[in-house]
């Protein structure tokens, strides 16, 4: 019975985790249809910037929160850069969108091993939440529990930015509909940038908020990148709900599948992709199939 | 419409192709006093650059404390990446074999990539010298021409078990290790040697070596009194961590890589209490590791671990060979067979000798990990002497025996 | 004798020389990898390229030609049978790839093959017995050909050559063929073609089929090159390398592949013995044709070529209308 109590909620915590990874992804394929093959390498990337000023730059040690706050920065203005300058000239251009993106990754993979080394990097746990919340004889890391808060504080922060700003409202018709979108005098272009800045940032923060559990190390963008895909697939892109429901749905079927099927679990994420995809290509909650 | 390839098209492929071929090519310098070539065969790139960085910078380190010089011979010291993968490690066995005519080779790292080319490295007649683990390589599928100074995957774990049982007195562990070869030699050795003295495996966890959160597994740790696990790479790190977010404290024991001296520096709180067996350890006081020890802290700021040492050590290994041989090295079979009967007392990792199959006799140390100044130190607790790669174990019995694997030896319970 | 013959005569003249003009061994054995390589990427152009479906699980049916052919050899059949069966297999799983991705197109293409590629690595993992996991499976010889063992770099490349150019002749005529005219037309106007009366489903099919060949042709290259084959040939990297490939040479041109081979190739072994950070180079050169030839490098250079012609064609004809 514990056992199931806690896989139950380290499945909600780790989809939390998964849903700042993916929620990024999910709204850059959504609205530019563009599929980021360097959203991992934005997330390894958040992690070794935040992780770097956390440890602490010119002798300060900096607060965890503080560290997050600029690494995302540091990753959104990345992202921003990357659209504005390679992605724009790109349109509709799928393969050399998949050429750029996976370049950017070698690029990013091989800068971090010259700058930050080979060794991994850990980041202690943030003050006030390193210690344990007990219930009889179960143990939960206090940490683990705040990433359910994060994810679910950030959730709201989205869903509020779509559904009640006029930002949110032109990315939702671009989502439905770019042409008429264009056409209705919506500056598509500057949008995009806004958008891909946002998505990297949050890829950025995801890995900064990440690293305490999983440390930062080289191939962790390749570890992450396939996870934020799976998550997208099932949860349909284009849609936060989506994003969301995915995120805990692959949060479980990674934990209670790797715990009971061991012999499957390699394929445990990837069945159910294949799956999703012959029966529901749109996803779960997706607007339109890919 | 089917598009013509039109001569324009030919013409710019033609030429695209033959610039990128017509690269200009070093032609090997035609010395008089033909220096002796030495390969490494590393990785640089990718997730295993942890260890491949670490492998150069033990090897350089030898090599400058030796100013280049072997037995009177001036060294020609060629890196080569190969990209953690083993197609590379054949191309690039191949670039230091047919382009830059080494004459020994040392390195690669990964078991794998030591597979890949072991029947090349046979046919070409090169000595070479690895850390990477695969059992068989001196074991059931020997190779003539390899000489491991590090250990076989179970060696470590065999004293691990030993210790395990008598001096932790642990009765009923639980193992963890990644889900690949390495993780099944390891543990195989431990269980083999800790159900001899009375211990019980009461389960074996094989998590994919892509595993960001082990989770799953840590929530099936219960009801023993050990953990052993066998992680490598920077999945230690990540593990411990995780372990003790999951509010387990049974005693961890675990291998050479398990607790690499190299990779304490990340290491926080969590790892406080591991054992680990290794055929190094950095508080060895012997005058070799000294001068290793404070050789790397000064030029990489690091403290060694065991690939560093592993490299050093072969290349102590290369020159006491060249001693043997009275510098020469073109004679194959007289090269290998000058490495494989090198016998030495003072090196980082203590004594040095090889058995008939190439694999090394040597210490094995267990230690455990302390908090000293704020950061995390390995202290060795017991060292093993004269550890080879069957243990206690009747030779031929032992190879009569399946290699470890996922399920053998089968668990009892 | 057209510029192009000219052309088509010198490249001919230098593939067949290489052992000649290449210094050494080792890149006689650098260009027999940059060859098999091209197969494999011309065998994904024919989808990514040509039939407009990008596959990032191709490593895997590669892989898969590379397993059953080592199998078999590790289990006593002789090379013919070994390469027939490798073939037969590659093919049928190709058949059965194509099934269940063809369902999509687009983005669905790409996430099925990918999961494809993923599940495939997985197995090559795990069916230990099969397999042998992470410890692969070893081809202690290469065949003998007419007497000629394929041992010898030399022997090696020139049945690699010669098998490059047949394939590379196969997709020349398929491209002119109606049938890859179809393919290109279920590319770039798929619901016109479906309205014009053609079955979409099967012309992709066959394209699936054909690029399944060439895959298992250059898997069995591998293998024999290699001598060596474990999971790390099908894992995503692997496939994404092969795509990079096709896309950074030129996707759906004759050539392209053959270039983005030529260019992956040489980086990652020759280049990478002088540059230490060849990885970041390499993702360089890729953002660069992005940049500079989107289309990728063939085009890219032909428009530049042309350009460069069509100034100078304007600069006579100005000469000339000039002159009164």
């Amino acid at each position: 019975m514990s056992f199931y109590l806690v896989l139950t909620v380290n499945s909600i915590t780790f989809g939390g985790l998964l849903f700042l990874l993916s929620s990024g992804f999910s709204l850059i394929f959504g609205l530019m249809r563009i599929p980021n093959l360097t959203h991992g390498s934005l997330f390894m990337l958040g992690a070794y910037v935040g992780a770097t000023f956390v440890v602490g730059m010119l002798g300060a040690k900096m607060n965890f929160w503080l560290a997050a706050l600029l690494a995302t920065i540091a990753i959104a203005l990345t992202g921003a850069f990357i659209e504005r300058f390679l992605l724009r000239r790109l349109p509709g251009n799928e393969l050399a969108q998949v050429l750029v993106t996976l370049g950017l990754s070698f690029i990013a993979a091989d800068f971090s091993l010259m700058v930050w080394g080979g060794d991994p990097l850990t980041v202690a746990t943030p003050e006030g939440l390193e210690g344990f919340a007990r219930m009889g004889s179960l143990v939960f890391a206090l940490y683990r529990l705040a990433i359910i808060v994060i994810a679910a504080v950030v959730a709201i922060a989205l869903w509020l930015l779509l559904e009640r700003t006029r930002l949110g409202a032109m990315i939702r018709a671009g989502v439905d509909d770019p042409e008429m979108a264009r056409v209705v005098g919506i500056r598509v272009s500057q949008l995009f940038t806004i958008v891909f800045a946002l998505g990297a940032g949050l890829a950025g923060f995801a890995g900064i908020i990440g690293a305490p559990i999983l440390s930062v190390y080289p191939g962790l963008d390749q570890d992450m990148l396939p996870l934020a895909l799976v998550v997208v697939i099932l949860g349909g892109s284009g849609s936060l709900l989506g994003s969301f429901v995915g995120s805990i749905v692959i949060g479980f079927i990674y934990n209670f599948g790797q715990a009971l099927l061991p012999e499957l679990a390699y394929f445990v994420l990837f069945l159910p992709m294949l799956l999703v995809l012959l029966l529901r290509p749109q996803g779960l909650f997706g607007r339109h199939v890919p | 419409m089917t598009r013509k390839i039109s001569r324009r098209t030919m013409l710019a492929g033609t030429a695209a192709g033959a610039a990128a071929a017509a690269f200009k090519f070093p032609t090997p310098a035609i010395a008089q006093n033909a220096p002796f070539k030495l390969g490494l065969l590393t990785v640089k790139t990718g997730p295993l650059a942890q260890g491949g960085i670490q492998m150069e910078q033990g090897i350089v380190t030898y090599l400058k404390e030796k100013n280049y010089t072997f037995a009177g011979r001036k060294v020609d010291f060629i890196s080569a990446d190969s990209g953690g993968n083993p197609a590379g490690a054949k191309t690039k066995a191949q670039e230091l074999i047919e382009r830059d005519k080494v004459d020994s080779i040392v390195g690669p790292l990964a078991a794998f990539e030591l597979l890949a080319i072991t029947d090349y490295i046979a046919q070409q007649k090169t000595p070479l010298l690895s850390l990477a683990a695969a059992e068989d390589m001196t074991q059931r599928r020997p190779n003539p021409y390899f000489v491991r100074a590090s250990a076989t995957s179970s060696q470590a774990m065999h004293p691990m078990a030993d210790y395990a049982a008598k001096e932790l007195k642990l009765k009923n562990v639980i193992t963890i290790s990644e889900d690949f070869a390495f993780g099944y030699e390891q543990m195989g050795g431990f269980q083999q040697t800790f159900e001899d003295n009375g211990g019980k495996i009461l389960k074996k966890l094989w998590p994919p070596i892509v595993t960001p959160d082990y989770t799953p597994y840590l929530a099936q740790i219960a009801d023993c009194d050990g953990v052993c696990q066998g992680f490598a790479g920077s999945n230690p790190l990540r593990f411990m961590k995780q372990y003790v977010a999951a509010g387990l404290k049974y005693p961890v024991v675990s291998g050479e890589t398990g607790g690499d001296d190299a990779l304490m520096h990340s290491f926080g709180d969590e790892a406080i209490g591991m054992y680990s067996c290794c055929p190094y350890t950095l508080d060895l006081q012997n005058e070799s590791n000294k001068r290793f020890v404070a050789a790397m802290q000064k030029d990489y700021k690091v403290d060694p671990g065991f690939y560093a040492a592993g490299l050093y050590i072969n290349g102590m290994v290369v020159e006491a060979a060249l001693e043997k041989t009275g510098g020469k090295s073109d004679n194959k079979e007289e090269l290998i067979k000058a490495m494989r009967s090198v016998s030495l007392t003072d090196t980082p990792r203590g004594p040095v000798k090889f058995d008939h199959f190439g694999n090394v006799i040597g210490n094995f140390y267990v230690r455990k990990v302390e908090k000293a100044n704020g950061k995390m130190m390995n202290k060795t607790v017991k060292t093993y002497e004269n550890v080879s790669q069957f243990w206690n174990y009747d030779e031929k019995k032992f190879l009569s025996q399946p290699v470890y694997s996922r399920d053998y030896p089968p668990l009892k319970s | 004798m057209t510029t192009r013959s000219i052309a088509l005569v010198v490249a001919l003249g230098l593939l067949i020389a290489v052992p000649y003009w290449m210094p050494g061994v080792y890149y006689v054995n650098v260009a027999s990898q940059i060859l098999l390589y091209a197969i494999f990427a011309l065998g994904l152009n024919i989808l990514a390229g040509y039939a407009g479906l990008v596959s990032l699980g191709h490593a895997g049916l590669f892989g898969i030609a590379a397993y059953v052919a080592s199998y078999s050899l590790q289990h006593g059949f002789g090379h013919g049978a070994s390469i027939i069966f490798a073939i037969a297999i590659g093919m049928l799983s190709m058949a059965l790839f194509a099934l269940l991705s063809l369902r999509s197109s687009g983005i669905g293409f790409i996430m099925i093959t990918l999961a494809l590629g993923q599940i495939l690595w997985g197995l090559a993992y795990r069916w230990i017995s099969i397999t042998g996991g992470d410890n692969g499976i070893n081809v202690p010889n290469r065949p003998e050909l007419f007497g000629f063992s394929l041992a010898d770099a030399n022997t090696f490349y020139y049945v690699t050559m010669v098998i490059f150019l047949i394939c590379i002749g196969m997709v020349a005529i398929f491209t002119r063929s109606p049938l890859g005219a179809a393919l290109m037309g279920t590319r770039d106007q798929p619901r016109r073609m479906n309205a014009l009366g053609y079955h979409v489903w099967a012309i992709r099919f066959w394209a699936c089929m054909f690029s399944g060949l060439l895959t298992a042709i250059s898997g069995i290259l591998f293998v024999y090159y290699t001598q060596f084959i474990s999971p790390q040939t099908l894992a995503l990297t692997a496939s994404a390398e092969v795509l990079l490939m096709v896309i950074a040479g030129g996707a759906g041109t004759l050539f392209g592949p053959v270039v983005g081979a030529i260019l992956v190739v040489v980086v990652k072994s020759v280049v990478s013995g002088f540059i230490e950070r060849w990885n970041m180079l390499l993702g360089f050169i890729f953002v660069a044709i992005v940049i500079f030839m989107p289309e990728g490098l063939v085009p890219g250079t032909t428009r530049l070529w042309r350009l460069a012609f069509s100034r100078q064609a304007k600069r006579t004809a100005g000469v000339t209308e000039a002159a009164p």
